[in-house]
């Protein structure tokens, strides 16, 4: 048993058994974090001593019998989530200083089922990124190769648990923010159906869209997560109220009667020689798991980036208007009351975040309403309707993650070049479907010295999770592509035995 | 359509945000060439397609009306965040003009 390298399926299952304990794996797990995460910067924030606290009580736990499906698992959340007595900034100097006073529902589901919190995770400002980089308060890197991005929004998600800092993560994901950095960062990346995992207490971006979702080195862990954190949540109506096919236990080995659609309109052709080898690589594995690949058509997602950048940041500039200085966060000075607004919005928000308000405010202002935010809605239904008619012939969709593997820093300074990152992850979104990543082999990039992590996207009809992270499991059991790539912090020490000396400083 | 049709002044007041000189001359082009990218839109057939809120439907969500203590934040609690606080209030700067 090794608290480093091991599935949260195995770590529960010995510490269920009490041949480990949950207070063993945080003493290991915790050192490593502080070590790995000098390198990384996945975290904002660790949590030793809450992790220690978590670690006691599931012992207790299970000492008095119960048996629980995540005890002693360490995970890493996303910081722009709740929990109690944890600063959750959301990546924002305007939230630098916020202690949430409750937890998240998600969150709480997790530490519930004995998931031991390592700490809190960087992330593009509110969540509105595609490579970590708009983050005001940190540098999270790439796992794979130190001088790349990890992908975003999503940042310290994806890397702390590509990096072997947690075993498992929450992210949230509003256009792609789990699956891009979870492409980018050789691990699985899981988009439940929008309402299937309850949004209360996560700091909303564009709450049409927003949906929380877990990231594991294994689609098997993240059906274990999928299976505590979804279900109708009283304290978020939007959350659906309809029975959850539990997933963990219903994972399958092939795609024998499968129909697996390939989009006509994202041809690999848009993608350089090494990646679109990669896809060619995963579609054939795909048909030699019995899969049959059918071509399927969405004419209208080529309109996808454009409704999406219209909707995300409309939504953005109402959610964020509660950001004046008043109840909680920065407030700069000022002469009056609206001095003081301007001057706050003005000093705590980054560029990114700013960019989104001004076009979301202006596509709600007056006159331009019909044209920009209702013209975008409409749009967002003929998408929909395309999808429905997709999975009239197939029962899958699959197409590469992202537009390209993990880019080097500072790459991508135009902010609509960066946008286009989301080409492949934004469609789904709108159509509200479950969608996931799963590694499926890696490119050396053309300006690169290791070859990187690379993601196949899958998505299914609306509340198919169980189908979709069984063919995730299937394609991931026959290819096991996440396995042949090793992170370059990860030296993963070789006297990784629970029984070693915790603390010890390599 | 031109680029600089958004006058950015304006809609930072809309946003209540104060923008400098050099963030208006970065941004002004920026957004420019995003609702350039955003024209596209109108090529797209959408007369009487109806407008999507939000893909799962689901409308008038009730509950009874009781009290829920588990979503009560006390009033300590939810002023523990406030940048500034007079007795179980929110302090804020002046609102409204003194009389002349």
């Amino acid at each position: 048993m090794d608290p480093f390298t091991d599935s949260a399926g195995a770590i529960a299952r010995a510490v269920n058994a009490r041949s480990t304990s949950a207070v063993e794996v945080a003493e290991a797990l915790i050192p490593r974090a502080e070590r790995v995460d000098a390198q990384l910067g996945a975290y904002l924030q660790r949590t030793p001593e809450l992790m220690r606290e978590h670690a006691r009580r599931v012992d207790a736990r299970v000492a008095s019998g119960e048996s629980l499906p995540l005890a002693g698992v360490p995970v890493a959340i996303k910081d722009n989530m709740c929990l109690t007595g944890t600063r959750t900034t959301a990546g924002s100097k305007i939230l630098e200083g916020f202690v949430a006073p409750y937890t998240a529902t998600a969150v709480q589901r997790l530490l519930d089922a004995g998931a031991l919190p390592v700490g809190k995770t960087n992330l593009d400002e509110f969540a509105m990124g595609s490579s970590g980089e708009n983050s005001a308060l940190g540098l999270t890197r790439n796992p794979y190769d130190l001088d790349r991005v990890p992908g975003g929004s999503s940042a310290g998600s994806a890397a702390a648990v590509g990096g072997f800092e947690a075993t498992l993560s929450l992210g949230s994901d509003t256009g792609g923010s789990i699956r891009e950095p979870a492409a980018f960062c050789n691990v699985v990346g899981f988009k439940p159906t929008y309402g299937r995992v309850s949004r209360y207490g996560l700091i909303a971006f564009a709450s049409s869209l927003d949906q929380i979702g877990p990231f594991a080195r294994s689609v098997a862990d993240a059906a274990l997560v999928y299976d505590v954190i979804a279900g109708k949540d009283p304290l978020d109506a939007t959350s659906v109220d309809r029975d959850v096919e539990p997933a963990a236990g219903f994972l399958r080995e092939d795609l024998r009667g499968v129909r697996v659609g390939i989009v006509k309109e994202f041809a690999l052709d848009a993608l350089d020689a090494a990646s679109r080898a990669v896809y060619e690589a995963a579609y054939a594995d795909l048909e030699r798991l019995g899969a049959e690949l059918v071509d399927v058509t969405l004419p209208t997602a080529e309109y996808g980036l454009a409704t999406y950048y219209l909707i995300a940041p409309a939504e953005c500039s109402s959610n964020l208007a509660r950001f004046d200085g008043v109840r909680y966060g920065l407030r700069a000075d000022g002469a009056d009351v609206g001095e003081m607004y301007e001057r706050t919005r003005a000093a705590g928000f980054g560029p990114e975040v700013k960019r989104r308000i001004l076009i979301g405010t202006y596509a709600l202002s007056s006159g331009y309403y019909d044209a920009y935010y209702l013209k975008a809605q409409k749009a967002r239904t003929r998408i929909a309707e395309d999808f429905a008619r997709a999975f009239e012939r197939c029962d899958a969709i699959v197409s590469p993650a992202a537009s390209s593997p993990a880019f080097r820093f500072n790459a991508k300074s135009d902010p609509v070049t960066m946008y286009l990152m989301d080409y492949y992850t934004i469609p789904g979104s709108l159509a509200g479907l479950p969608s996931l990543s799963v590694p499926c082999g890696a490119a050396l990039p053309e300006d690169g010295t290791r070859p990187m992590p690379m993601g196949l996207q899958m998505t299914t009809p609306l509340f198919t999770e169980r189908a979709l992270l069984g063919y995730a499991h299937a394609y991931e059991r026959a290819t096991l592509h996440a396995e042949k790539l090793t992170p370059v912090t990860a030296v993963i020490e070789s006297s990784t035995s629970l029984r070693a000396p915790s603390g010890n400083r390599a | 359509m031109p680029t600089d049709r958004i006058d950015i002044r304006h809609v930072a007041r809309l946003a209540r945000l104060a923008l400098t000189d050099d963030e208006i001359a970065t941004f002004a082009p920026q957004l420019g060439s995003l609702m350039t990218h955003v024209d596209a839109l109108a090529q797209l057939e959408t007369e009487n397609v109806p407008a999507t809120a939000q893909v799962v439907p689901s409308r008038n969500v009730q509950r009874a009306d009781t009290v829920r203590p588990e979503t009560i934040l006390a009033r300590e609690a939810a002023l523990s965040n406030a940048p500034q606080v007079q007795g179980p209030y929110f302090r804020v700067p002046r609102i409204i003009a003194e009389e002349g």
